[in-house]
């Protein structure tokens, strides 16, 4: 579904990603674990074509999408929905015309099934009668989870998630990570959830690769990552500050 | 990489040209694609034209008052007792083909202009310009493109209020100060002509355009956190003020002397 190669990006002298290969397949969820400041969702945000990388290739259901003009991209970015770290909430508008932003520009709906589908993701991600409300009146959380509803509404055939589980409570976090998993069962669609919260990881993802140092240094199942003999692996997933990783 | 000490300022101006010179074009081409944000243009028309009324009136009346004074002071000093009417259509002129359309540029610049730059910056540093794109929203065609034509269209919209307030305000002055009223309005329609009415507002739309494009300019590379909106709001400012100051001398040279109308 999601192929990068070789993939480097620089932002000043300050080198984020230095050859990045990863294969995402079809239907999977691959979660992408790393250090604040590592270049997770640099890495996100290439794969969506928000930022164009100096070097390398991402290929999504078979389309080259670096060097695409803003049309191609148009259309490429219609089989995505993202949940962004802060949630990145259209401030001027309510709820309801956040949630239904994305369904108006992809899918030709009346206005009573455009209503009906707002009402419909918001209630999957637990929120009921917040449809007038202003993104100022919402906590950090319901932010969030509005955030979750705009990305789902559209039915995307890839999610992509930065951070899910910051910023909200460990119960509302663990329905995040619920939804997630009913995402990939009832829909197959494919997800990349970026994170450091390895409960999360470890509960959603089918695999999970690490981003140290601008390079992937392992990608495996829960269970292999457990028990890889790799000293920087073990040190992010038991959460150690003694260990390879000296810079925090 | 270091740039070289030397060419560094005119590698950044060169930088800079281009990075507004493209925003414009893709701005033009953007007004021709679907779909069409009307809503938004409607609420930019709202925000550029009713909402500067209060603060152009009070320049434009100011403007007028302040210009007709130093007129009539003129007149009466060197020409003589009784001149004084003659001042009318010197004010007028003045008024529409320069001081109103200025006026009128650098206070929408002040008030809209910096709104601009401070609202999309906002949006670019807590990814809401991310995620227009990943919603398939084309950033221009939504927040470019309204506020480009919602200033292409108020801003002479403002001017023509501003030349009536500025014109009112002038023969108001001249006739408290005992000038006749006849006289003056007899005057002032003789040399008045369409054409010079219609080059301050000609004038007025290229300022709107310029102000329009360098606020969202500013905002869409707007980086760090307020300081960042901060910086981008005061730039949008002070750039678009010294644009529409040089812009006005050479517009004003280039055009004929009257549009020929």
């Amino acid at each position: 579904m999601i192929r990068i190669n070789n993939l480097y990006k620089s932002f000043g002298p300050n080198k984020v990603l230095q050859g990045i290969n990863l294969h995402i397949q079809n239907g999977e969820t691959l979660a992408i674990i790393g250090q604040s400041g590592s270049g997770k969702s640099v890495l996100l945000k290439h794969m969506l074509g928000l930022i164009q990388p100096d070097r390398g290739s991402i290929i999504v259901a078979g389309v080259e999408i670096s060097g695409s003009s803003e049309v191609e991209l148009d259309n490429i970015r219609q089989k995505f929905g993202l949940l962004f770290q802060a949630a990145a909430l259209f401030d001027s508008l309510t709820v309801a015309q956040n949630v239904s932003f994305g369904l108006e520009r992809y899918r030709d709906l009346s206005r009573k099934e455009l209503q009906k589908k707002v009402k419909e993701s918001l209630a999957m991600v637990g929120l009921r009668e917040v449809e007038q409300l202003m993104p100022y009146e919402l906590s950090g959380g319901m932010k969030k989870r509005v955030g979750l509803a705009r990305a789902i509404a559209y039915e995307p055939e890839i999610m992509l998630y930065d951070e899910p589980s910051t910023g909200i409570d460990p119960i509302r976090a663990d329905a995040i990570n619920e939804l997630i998993i009913k995402m990939k069962q009832e829909f197959r669609i494919t997800s990349v959830v970026i994170t450091h919260d390895m409960t999360s990881a470890y509960k959603v993802a089918d695999r999970i690769a690490m981003l140290y140092n601008g390079k992937i240094v392992t990608v495996g199942t829960p269970e292999e990552l457990r028990k890889s003999d790799n000293q920087i692996v073990q040190q992010f997933i038991h959460g150690r500050a003694e260990g390879p990783i000296k810079e925090w | 990489m270091t740039l070289p000490t030397k060419s560094f300022p005119f590698r950044l101006i060169l930088q800079q040209v281009g990075e507004v010179g493209l925003l414009f074009g893709r701005t033009i081409v953007s007004v021709f694609r679907k779909p069409r944000e009307t809503k938004i243009f409607i609420q930019q028309l709202e925000e550029v034209g009713v909402r500067s009324l209060p603060v152009v009136s009070l320049t434009a009346a100011f403007g007028g008052l302040v210009f007709a004074l130093q007129t009539y002071f003129g007149f009466h000093r060197y020409i003589g007792i009784g001149s004084e009417a003659y001042g009318g259509p010197i004010v007028t002129l003045g008024l529409t083909k320069e001081i109103i359309p200025i006026l009128v540029g650098l206070m929408v610049a002040g008030r809209v202009g910096s709104a601009m730059a401070a609202e999309i910056g906002t949006m670019k540093i807590t990814e809401q310009i991310d995620a227009l794109y990943s919603l398939g929203a084309d950033p221009i065609r939504y927040l470019v493109v309204p506020r480009t034509l919602a200033c292409l269209i108020m801003v002479p919209i403002l001017t023509l209020y501003g030349d009536i307030i500025g014109i009112l305000c002038a023969y108001f002055f001249n006739v408290s100060m005992g000038v006749n009223r006849v006289v003056y309005m007899r005057n002032t329609l003789l040399y008045l002509e369409l054409g010079d009415v219609l080059g301050g507002l000609i004038k007025a739309g290229i300022f709107g355009v310029v102000i329009a494009i360098i606020g969202s300019w500013q905002g869409l590379k707007t980086e760090g956190g307020a300081e960042g909106v901060g910086r981008a709001t005061t730039k949008a400012v002070v750039i678009s003020s010294i644009i529409i100051l040089v812009l006005n001398f050479f517009l004003s040279k280039a055009m004929p002397e009257s549009l020929g109308i």
